[in-house]
């Protein structure tokens, strides 16, 4: 595998905003397939450092983005935190107009187009099974004895496409000390709200509703684990799982369940809702892995949104030093 | 060469019908210049050129069902223009998978059409058009006789192969493959059961 420096297109002067005129251009310039060379990505080998600023941002341009779907997000804010990284943040646009949340309907933009109707307050988060005191929790009550932190993820769907996120939120691994699991509790399990009302894509039966996933416990308390409450600085948009979203990033996007309503702290594996759809296909795991492929595609290498070329995939997304100790002596091909 | 009303109708209905066929492609073309096809464009323009191949195809082979019915066979002669067409988006399709996705990654492109039913699948659609769009013409229908109906009726495989091409495809949402395999097999189990295959002797 090629390992080379980012170009000089690539480097950390370019706001998100550039990146955005950027994905103009290239499109101009794929129509006529021409030399991708200037937009071919600095391959990296680095994993991404979580960023800890504890403070969250001022909402200040938030109206600007409220004015415009397309517009640029914060861009000195996000300057200085992408410095940081080798690899350009997802424009806000994609990142919340491309999604896979068929709660919303199956296409890429119907969830941004139809999930105006979900009612993200008053939300109550359900937490029960093997944990010291089950409760219901106004949301801002179960999150508010924490800081939140932004945290820019790489995010990559099992469809083989990914982007870069920044996200705000709170470690799950906090929340789970806080509520105090039980020695029986070895697996935690989510629930997305079902409410065919204000989730029209429920009314088909694309998957089994209510969405379910799970992680292993000592999964749930790694570092990198997130509960997200924002993007981009500003609350979630609907569609992207709001008010309430897992943020998984070593794992296939799906492990990444949105619009949270419930917790279970659990001594089985829970039955996640894509790998009942289609077991041959996903698993419990899902740990990103350019050695195993999909049954129907290759994963060993995927489009970073606003890229030409693909890229290799990363083993565990880029984040085998945080968390390839998990997974010791677990065959990774039969555990997918 | 004399402009007989009927001729000159037949002249209209071929502009139209190219004009109908092209406007796929170039609101294609448009939005792709103007940052009109979301942030996955490269997946959106594949999608769009295999719906209207798969599209087209659903619409040559409805073309004689719909004259016998319509007591009009003289639409048969329209019925090569959408078939190429149909070919030319299938090309398209395949050329933006070749060139824009893969960019002409030959060993990745050789695994896929391998180890990928659904692209196998897609492939041998494909080579299939390839066939029949080069043997299209008036010169090969006279070369090959008798043989050139035998290899035209391979779009009964080409059409098939297409909508199972979409549905191998797909993630969880089948609905649209569905629909498209339904209406070709309906075109099909028509042709199966008309009283005019009796008639074999006329030429396709």
């Amino acid at each position: 595998m090629l390992i080379r420096r980012p170009d000089d297109i690539r480097s950390s002067e370019i706001t998100p905003y550039r990146v955005y005129m950027n994905r103009r251009h290239f499109i101009g310039r794929s129509a006529k397939a021409a030399a991708a060379a200037a937009l071919v990505p600095g391959l990296l080998s680095a994993c991404v450092e979580p960023e800890k600023m504890e403070a969250r941002p001022a909402p200040g341009t938030r109206d600007a983005q409220a004015a415009s779907g397309r517009s640029a997000p914060q861009e000195k804010k996000w300057e200085d935190v992408r410095s940081e990284l080798d690899e350009s943040l997802t424009p806000y646009a994609d990142v919340t107009g491309y999604n896979n949340f068929y709660e919303f309907g199956t296409g890429k933009e119907d969830p941004a187009r139809n999930a105006h109707t979900l009612v993200t307050r008053p939300w109550t988060v359900e937490v029960d099974g093997e944990v010291a005191r089950p409760a219901a929790y106004d949301l801002d009550d179960l999150l508010a004895p924490h800081s939140a932190e932004d945290r820019v993820y790489r995010l990559r769907c099992v469809e083989a496409w990914s982007m870069v996120i920044p996200w705000t939120g709170v470690p799950l691994g906090d929340v789970i000390r806080r509520l105090e699991p039980t020695s029986k509790a070895r697996f935690v399990e989510f629930t997305t709200l079902e409410d065919p009302e204000q989730m029209p894509g429920q009314r088909r039966r694309v998957l089994d509703w209510p969405y379910v996933e799970g992680l292993r416990l000592d999964e749930a308390m790694n570092p990198l684990t997130l509960l997200a409450t924002g993007v981009y600085g500003s609350d979630l948009p609907n569609q992207n799982g709001a008010p309430l979203r897992l943020v998984v990033p070593w794992k296939y996007g799906f492990k990444s369940i949105k619009s949270i309503v419930k917790m279970r702290f659990v001594e089985e594996m829970p039955a996640t809702s894509w790998a009942v759809s289609a077991p041959r296909e996903y698993g419990f795991y899902a740990n990103v892995n350019p050695d195993v492929d999909h049954p129907r595609w290759s994963q060993g290498r995927e489009r970073r949104l606003g890229e030409f070329r693909r890229r290799p995939t990363l083993a565990f997304n880029g984040y085998g030093e945080q968390v390839a100790d998990l997974y010791t002596g677990l065959d990774l091909r039969r555990w997918y | 060469m004399s402009a007989t009303p009927a001729r000159r109708r037949r002249m209209v209905v071929k502009v139209v019908l190219w004009i109908v066929c092209l406007v796929p492609a170039l609101s294609l073309g448009v939005a792709a210049v103007t940052d009109g096809l979301g942030a996955n464009p490269i997946e959106e323009i594949t999608h769009r050129t295999g719906w209207w191949a798969l599209f087209l195809l659903t619409a040559t082979l409805s073309i004689t069902p719909l004259r016998r019915l319509a007591g009009k066979p003289g639409w048969v002669r329209y019925r090569r223009l959408v078939g190429l067409f149909a070919f030319f988006y299938a090309t398209l399709h395949f050329l933006t998978y070749l060139v824009l996705d893969q960019f002409f990654g030959w060993s990745y492109i050789v695994e896929d059409i391998v180890e990928r039913p659904f692209i196998t699948v897609g492939f041998a659609a494909w080579l299939i058009l390839l066939a029949l769009a080069v043997t299209s013409t008036t010169g090969w229908i006279r070369r090959l006789q008798k043989n050139w109906v035998r290899l035209h009726r391979l779009v009964y495989v080409a059409a098939p192969a297409g909508g199972v091409h979409f549905l191998w495809k797909v993630k969880a949402d089948a609905r649209e493959p569905l629909v498209f395999l339904a209406v070709i097999i309906a075109l099909l189990l028509v042709r199966a059961w008309a009283p005019w295959k009796r008639r074999a002797s006329q030429a396709g």
